[in-house]
């Protein structure tokens, strides 16, 4: 092999941080980076499937700037960084599909807050990630584009709906990503493929640009290939937006500062209701291992009770299909987007654009939501589900009271085989029963590397934070992370 | 039988914001269609509203103004629809928790409205009867607004609440158009106050009474520009009829957008007489939405609708809950303008002014602001108020200006009405002033000055004019002084003619009647 | 049965989803199977429960009355599948 190419398979392997590092030293320049990855992505990623768009032309350019940037002195820690991005955020200028036939070629008009942000801080986006459709799924398997493939097994799913924003970190087709989360769906791709990802409090991040699957669980969020990229991408995007009332207006702390190592006295909580019969082994292996682990960097574990988890599933199928069914009432194709040809009328053009351009899983959805909402049903329905839900945000705030945080596997099994699940919606449902609970609760929590199964796939544990308590999750992932050498494996491919 | 009709009203409001309720575009009339958009108003992917804070004010406003309790928490709600001029699919509005609840409006009715509520045959006759009151009400007032007031009743607001109005359909006048309609999403977005009242409405006539006095307190208060033309004030109606004596009401029809107040009366009145004579034929009224059509005053039902609505209201995720503190509360109560009602009682405890000058003087905000600027800077209030229903108003039409554009300032009004009281000019020369004000922008006194119009009160002047009047006269001097009193009126034009209208015509009857009967 | 044929068919035309026979006897069957699922919900007691709709509790988020630039009508429109005159077209809206 020629020396450059040697230097190119090395980018792409490299943390934010690590290339960060780089940059300031000069050693390497924003475009080396980005061609790197660029070349990395057309290499692997047609047996990965992560990208929907690939963007070279605008990030070279942005590594460009990036690199102007660095010579002038003005360094922060994503600049000149190459980042993909899940295709459900708004990019101006670019197709933005939201892995929808629905939503045709439509090319937004304008960047939502977090890639602003992103830009602002002198990332290069370097294309739009593959992910379920509408982000409904637990296995990448719904999008529209076809089903992105699990870097460490390309019969598996890499998990969803995050699917290509988890796979191209496993990949390596992206420095670090950004993903959504509304059950589970940036923790648990982020499990199954191996790296860090990080749901944080519901409104610490703006939901502005980012297209709507269910409002009220919806949370933006990184993967990453270790917790301190996952903090520094956090700092990047959180924050108070003006332009989303749900965003909440509390100070941001740094932190990288909270990456301490150390977690001695920390007291965290094991819920009964998490370690079930049912858990894999090998999840459950990997779990007391790091158990032990943390016993052994002083930390305190004790047993809780989060009554209500048994009906987190129920609860969130119904909130989240009612808020998808009015979301997803704007795709009808009359501002953008597909429209169905020879339709005889106008409801007619509705119901046809709709059949056409939805797929299954969104059908699915929208059914129920609506059927949850329609008169009659609403209170047996989506009104109790409401209260269910105010009866699981208490649990973890009781349980909060004693621990500070709280440790779970994120899934009830490592990654399964594409098409495993996708006859029976309802077991597809019950594998985010670990991950839902959060979201209904609109607390954070974060996935780690933790352990491999017998059969080479990567397994995660989940630390739940109070509201607010990115830090101390971080700082425990963090000395976990630094106490194991999971993080440093690599999918081979 | 006869039959008593049930109204009640949803009358929709459009606020005089700068800005759209849930983002920034502009809400100025007759932009070029889809100007006035962004991502919010689009209904564009990933877009989200933030609430103008404006519009909470204006709905406190509005609700303070009709008795209204103000909620301390209400939330937004979805209502969910498909239509092509509802960019999200669903319009922003308030179900459970509104902003405001539980208010009245009274409005004044004649004694006639109980009969025009009555039997079928009865009706017409009672509603011509009534319409000629109205009209020669209307005569009397130009404002054409006032009804012979018999009694005060009070009209329940059940609930105003805030909500997004969708954009415009254009069916024609687009070149290319073909079979299609045009969607234009500039009015997408734009404030609404939906103001909902209880069914307690009896007949068309407290309908428009209703209507009426709604949209002067919604103008009055400065939220609404009342333009009904351009529908900022539109009205749905609810109508249905019962037998007189039940307490059941009817099967009710809701009458969509109706943008006048003549339009409400016949659309309402129509829908009466249809559902009574529906009844009469053993019909049944059916529940449904229809359509007034201006042209022929009548209604007609909106057909295609291929399926009942369900809405499905949910509390709206993307906005959070609106608290509004009793501090607030207060704060809005402050900067409330005086309202009509208020405004007319002043004016006849504490300025001693006619019903019919208070109400004139009342019907617009910007009429009463200029009243009171006059007798704030010491104008006579009897005088002021017939200056201002008289020669400006008067001028005023002839110039097809509002009073606000008035050239003449209360402060030029009220020196020429104390050049009058002071006797400086007679009346009838302070016309003439007036109109020198009117184009010219000069003080009363300067004008007086320059043009030499002071008026004469000095008795030997005058007796001197009376005197040459009465020797060239000495005929008429004769028929008087036989009896024929008429005359008098004779020597008062001649005296005032002679002097240019400058004498004051007080000392001319009095002297003049003097030396006619030869004292 | 939680839930028959021509419920689901109901749902769709109210969602605006056109179904094709093999899609309403799919759904009818999953739907089925989901609502069988949640019923589980009422093993709970929820009298005198307040229902959470919002994930935070956060209130009076507003912006104040100014102006901002809109998109401008060629942006507005660019993404449309019909257009005219500066309108979105539609099929013929009969009133
Ligand atoms: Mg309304
Ligand atoms: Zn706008």
């Amino acid at each position: 092999m020629p020396p450059q190419t040697e230097i190119l398979m090395e980018l792409h392997d490299l943390t934010i941080h690590e290339l960060h590092d780089r940059l300031k030293r000069k050693e390497v320049s924003s475009v080396e980076a980005t061609r790197a990855l660029l070349a990395r992505i057309e290499a692997v990623d047609p047996k990965v499937n992560a990208y929907i768009t690939v963007t070279p032309e605008e990030a070279l350019a942005a590594a460009q700037d990036a690199d102007r940037r660095i010579a002038a002195g003005d360094i922060a820690p994503l600049t000149g960084i190459p980042i993909g991005l899940k295709d459900i955020f708004v990019t101006k200028g670019i197709r933005t599909t939201c892995a929808s036939r629905i939503l045709g070629n439509f090319v937004p008009p304008y960047d939502g807050t977090a890639v602003a942000r992103l830009k602002e801080a002198g990332a290069v986006i370097v294309g739009k990630l593959n992910q379920d459709e509408f982000a409904m799924g637990s296995s990448g398997e719904s999008s529209a584009f076809g089903p992105t493939r699990n870097p460490w097994n390309l019969e598996c799913i890499p998990g969803g709906s995050s699917s290509g924003s988890a796979a191209a970190i496993a990949a390596r087709t992206a420095t670090a990503t950004l993903g959504t989360d509304t059950g589970g769906s940036i923790r648990q791709p982020a499990s199954h493929c191996g790296c860090v990802g990080l749901r944080p409090t519901y409104g610490r991040v703006s939901r502005y640009g980012v297209i709507a699957y269910a409002s009220s669980l919806d949370q933006v969020g990184p993967l990453t290939r270790d917790v301190t990229d996952c903090a520094l991408m956090l700092q990047a995007v959180a924050g108070h937006d003006p332009l989303d009332s749900t965003s909440v207006d509390l100070p941001v702390p740094d932190y990288t500062k909270a990456l301490t190592g150390d977690v001695k006295g920390l007291r965290l909580g094991l819920p009964k209701e998490y370690y079930i019969a049912g858990l894999d082994p090998d999840v459950k292996m990997a779990l007391d291992e790091a158990i032990e682990t943390y016993r052994g960097l002083g930390v305190e574990f004790i047993d809780i009770s989060l009554p209500h988890t048994d009906y987190a599933v129920a609860t969130y199928y119904l909130v989240a299909t009612a808020e998808a069914s009015s979301n997803l009432a704007r795709y009808e194709g009359v501002r953008f987007g597909h429209r169905a040809e020879g339709a005889a009328s106008l409801i007619d053009m509705f119901r046809k654009t709709r059949a056409e351009g939805f797929g299954a899983e969104v059908k699915r959805r929208i059914m129920l939501g609506t059927y949850a909402l329609s008169s009659g049903y609403y209170d047996a329905y989506y009104l109790k589900a409401q209260k269910v839900r105010t009866l699981i945000m208490q649990d973890f705030l009781k349980a909060f009271e004693t621990v500070d945080a709280i440790l779970t596997p994120v899934a009830p099994t490592p990654a399964f085989r594409i098409g495993e699940k996708t006859r029976d919606p309802l077991q597809m449902y019950l594998s985010d029963i670990f991950t839902i609970p959060v979201n209904l609760a609109g607390t954070c929590a974060v996935s780690v590397p933790a352990g491999m199964s017998g059969n080479g796939l990567p397994i995660g544990l989940q630390l739940i934070g109070r509201p607010f308590g990115e830090e101390t999750i971080l700082r425990a992932a963090h000395a976990f992370e630094q106490a194991t050498a999971w993080h440093q494996r690599k999918a081979q491919i | 039988m006869r039959f008593q009709p049930v109204i009640g009203l949803e009358v929709h409001v459009q606020l005089k914001t700068d800005t759209k309720i849930f983002c920034g575009c502009s809400t100025k009339f007759g932009a070029a269609p889809n100007s006035q958009t962004c991502p919010v108003c689009l209904g564009m992917p990933g877009a989200l509203p933030v609430l103008n804070k404006k519009v909470v004010e204006f709905a406190i406003r509005a609700g303070l103004a009709t008795n209204c309790r103000i909620a301390p928490r209400s939330v937004f709600a979805r209502k969910n629809y498909f239509y092509p001029d509802l960019p999200k699919g669903y319009q922003i509005s308030q179900f459970e928790l509104p902003i405001c609840q539980n208010g009245h409006l009274d409005i004044e009715v004649t004694d006639l409205n109980s009969i025009s509520s009555g039997c079928q045959g009865g009706k017409e006759e009672a509603t011509r009867a009534y319409s000629d009151v109205r009209r020669g009400a209307d005569d009397e007032v130009n404002a054409g607004r006032r009804l012979k007031a018999n009694s005060v009743k009070r009209i329940g607001i059940t609930r105003i609440h805030m909500e997004e109005d969708a954009g415009k359909l254009v069916h024609s006048d687009i070149p290319g158009l073909g079979s299609g309609s045009g969607v234009d999403l500039n009015r997408a977005c734009t404030p609404l106050l939906e103001i909902v009242s209880e069914p307690d409405i009896r007949s068309a006539d407290e309908a428009v009474a209703y209507l009426r006095k709604l949209h002067q307190i919604v103008v009055y208060l400065g939220i609404c520009d009342g333009n009904m033309e351009e529908g900022s004030f539109r009205c749905d109606a609810n109508v249905s009829v019962m037998p007189v004596g039940s307490t059941t009401f009817g099967t009710r029809t809701e009458t969509k957008n109706v943008n006048s107040f003549r339009f409400v009366k016949q659309a309402i009145e129509y829908e009466i007489e249809r559902q009574i004579e529906l009844i009469g034929e053993g019909g049944k009224v059916v529940q449904e939405t229809r359509l007034f059509d201006p042209g022929t005053g009548e209604t007609r039902s909106m057909r295609g609708k291929e399926e009942a609505h369900d809405y499905r209201y949910f509390p709206d995720p993307d906005l959070v809950p609106l608290v509004i503190s009793n501090d607030w509360v207060a704060d809005v109560a402050l900067s409330l303008p005086e309202l009509p009602e208020a405004r007319r009682s002043r004016y006849r405890s504490e300025l001693g002014l006619s019903d019919y000058d208070a109400e004139v003087l009342t019907a617009t905000r910007e009429m009463a602001e200029y009243f009171e600027a006059c007798i704030a800077l010491g104008a006579p209030a009897k005088g002021a108020a017939n200056w201002v229903m008289g020669e400006v108003t008067r001028t005023l039409n002839e110039a097809g200006k509002g009073i606000a554009e008035c050239p003449v300032t209360p402060e030029r009004l009220t020196a020429l009405l104390q050049l009058i009281e002071k006797g400086t000019i007679s009346g009838k020369i302070a016309k003439t002033v007036f109109d020198e004000m009117w184009s010219s922008d000069k003080a009363p006194e300067a004008i007086v000055e320059e043009k030499g119009l002071v008026q004469v009160s000095d008795t030997g002047e005058i007796e001197r004019i009376i005197d040459e009047i009465m020797a060239a006269n000495m005929g008429q001097v004769e028929e008087f002084r036989g009896g024929k009193e008429k005359v008098f009126g004779f020597f008062v034009g001649q005296v005032m003619r002679a002097s240019k209208g400058k004498a004051n015509p007080a000392v001319v009857n009095e002297l003049l009647m003097k030396k006619l009967k030869g004292a | 049965m939680k839930i028959t044929k021509a419920e689901v068919d109901a749902v769709a035309l109210l969602a605006r989803l056109e179904l094709t026979p093999e899609e309403t006897e799919t759904f009818t069957g999953q739907m089925d199977a989901i609502l069988a699922y949640v019923e589980k919900l009422n093993e709970l007691d929820t009298s005198g429960i307040v229902p959470t709709s919002h994930a935070v509790p956060v209130e009076n988020a507003f912006r104040d009355d100014e102006v901002r630039p809109s998109i401008g009508v060629e942006n507005a429109l660019a993404n449309a599948p019909d257009r005219v005159e500066g309108f979105f077209r539609v099929p013929k809206v009969i009133e």
